[in-house]
């Protein structure tokens, strides 16, 4: 470890020490010294933050190299590039990186509609709320893997029981969050929307929808989560295909290096949705000072 | 938009009109006429009843007692030819201006809404976000929102009281100019004396729920405010409003009462 401090206090000096090559113009001209020596600056603290795992990458390389560290327990990164770039080569990475994906979304497009669904039913019409929201909300207090081994009895362990822990963990997220974001539209801007004669209809698409939708897209990104979480568990317990079964079934045979393109694969994903809901409150949410700065 | 040939204003005549909170009566049989095309302007103190008031003649409130006349018939309900600024300019922060303007109407109106935005000075900020004007801004785009529907009663609840002094003056001669051009009959809520008298035709003072001066504004148009005459009338009202002592404390000022507030949650 002690080498790697060594290396880590002099790598920042590694950009200026690369200026003096220019020493002959700098001294023709002052200026393009003190420029050239910003430049070398800004590009020093952008490598900063990629040192430490560049660093680690390095040590854990060695030490499989070296044979310190056993691919049992660790394979070296560089075989693990290897093993997914022929699971990739192989068209295999991509059918299970499809059926574990089309997984997801789907239990996404079931549990989320419902609660998106139902949320706008609670959160406009009282009848609804009183009759439905305080059920919900005890529901909502059971952790959706807790109901694994009902599930398993209910469904056995085919796809049926995947996409109903996937739906109901979703569902909850986005429920509470439509429901509290229509309840906290401005009730000024309904009573002006009465006022200037809006219907019913076009109150609801052009006061209450988009008054709600910050909120609604906060719950997708907590269902997003969500979702690749229980998508795991629930590939981990059974699975025909997908990347579950892909690093279960790479586990049997003691493919270390498989099991770890299939946890970065999870990991993958995950930043995927992210980005993409990330996109979607950046697209719908333009009107929102929070937003204007990261288009601008 | 039918500038040329302008609708006129409506009559409007408050009968014995009454509204109580619960227990708490905010205005007492009230009566009041006002004729087409007249600017007239609500004063009081704060928690006075004047935004009841409007908020009454606005079909917002069911008055308790008492009913309220447009050109001879009684008001039942939201009226299309009625309009209100609010005091917050209530703008949807994710519709651009134009489209703010153009709310409720037909999609072949939407060169009305450019029209009246122009008229108000803001004709080269049409697709910008309500979030990027400023407050003066906003309620110039609000005031163009009441306008292009040609509303025959414009309804004002304090749409100013949030600006800076000078952002006033220049709104002042803006809605009076838009009021001599399109001539509807105008109820301005207010809390300052000057803005009424530089603006309407009749002062009403409410005091306690109940209309307590009606005086006529004979000043000529447009009126300076630095005027010897005006000064005079300012005064006069402003001490006429100061004279009664505040009985109770003034509480924090009721005009939107929580009951109908919540009841708007349900508004669909």
């Amino acid at each position: 470890m002690s080498g790697g401090l060594g290396s880590l206090a002099v790598a920042p000096s590694t950009p200026s020490a690369s200026t003096p090559a220019n020493t002959p113009t700098e001294a023709a001209a002052g200026r393009p010294s003190s420029w050239l020596r910003s430049a070398g600056r800004t590009a020093a603290r952008r490598a900063l933050p990629w040192l430490l795992p560049v660093f680690l990458l390095g040590a854990w390389q060695l030490s499989a190299a070296l044979g310190w560290l056993s691919s049992r327990v660790l394979p070296a990164p560089w075989d693990v590039l290897a093993a997914a770039w022929t699971l990739a080569a192989s068209g295999e990475l991509w059918t299970h990186v499809k059926v574990s994906a089309g997984r997801a979304l789907l239990g996404l497009a079931i549990g989320g509609g419902l609660g998106l669904l139902l949320g706008l039913l609670t959160g406009s019409v009282r009848f609804f709320e009183t009759l439905l929201d305080s059920t919900i909300q005890m529901v909502r207090n059971i952790p959706a893997l807790a109901m694994i081994p009902l599930v398993i009895l209910w469904f056995g362990i085919d796809e049926a029981a995947k996409l109903f822990l996937i739906s109901v963990a979703v569902f909850f997220p986005i429920y509470l969050n439509t429901y509290h974001g229509i309840r906290n539209v401005d009730p000024g801007l309904i009573e002006m929307g009465r006022t200037y004669g809006l219907s019913r209809w076009g109150l609801y698409t052009q006061v209450i929808l988009p008054g709600a939708l910050s909120s609604i897209l906060v719950g997708l990104r907590f269902s997003l989560g969500l979702m690749w979480v229980i998508l795991i568990v629930a590939e981990t317990i059974s699975a025909q295909a997908g990347i579950g079964y892909l690093t279960m079934n790479a586990r049997e045979f003691l493919q270390t290096d498989i099991v770890l393109v299939g946890i970065l694969l999870y990991a993958a994903l995950g930043k995927l949705a992210d980005v993409l809901a990330r996109g979607l409150e950046r697209g719908w949410l333009r009107w929102h000072p929070g937003y204007q700065k990261e288009v601008a | 938009m039918s500038e040329h040939i302008p609708n006129g204003g409506l009559r409007l005549a408050l009968r014995s009109l009454s509204k109580r909170f619960g227990q708490r009566e905010v205005l007492r049989n009230n009566h009041l006429v006002i004729e087409p095309g007249e600017f007239v302007a609500i004063v009081g103190r704060s928690g006075c009843g004047k935004s009841t008031l409007l908020r009454l003649v606005a079909s917002l409130e069911k008055p308790s007692a008492g009913e309220l006349l447009v050109d001879g018939q009684p008001v039942q309900q939201l009226r299309d030819d009625t309009r209100i600024m609010f005091q917050d300019a209530r703008l949807l922060p994710w519709k651009r201006v134009l489209d703010n303007v153009a709310l409720g109407l037909p999609p072949e109106r939407r060169g009305d809404a450019q029209r009246v935005l122009q008229q108000v000075g803001l004709g080269d900020r049409l697709s910008d976000w309500p979030a990027k004007l400023s407050g003066g801004q906003r309620q110039r785009v609000s005031l163009a929102r009441a306008l292009v529907h040609q509303p025959r009663l414009l309804l004002l609840d304090e749409p100013l009281g949030a600006l800076d002094a000078l952002t006033r003056i220049e709104m002042h001669a803006l809605i009076e100019s838009l009021w001599q051009r399109h001539g509807f009959t105008a109820l301005l809520v207010t809390h300052d004396v000057q803005e009424a008298v530089a603006l309407a035709d009749r002062v009403i003072l409410i005091e306690d729920g109940a209309i307590a001066l009606d005086e006529r504004i004979a000043l000529p148009r447009p009126r300076a405010r630095g005027d010897a005459a005006f000064a005079a009338v300012e005064k006069r009202i402003l001490d006429r409003v100061l004279q009664q002592p505040d009985r109770a404390p003034p509480s924090t000022d009721p005009p939107w009462p929580t009951p109908a507030a919540h009841a708007l949650r349900w508004a669909v």
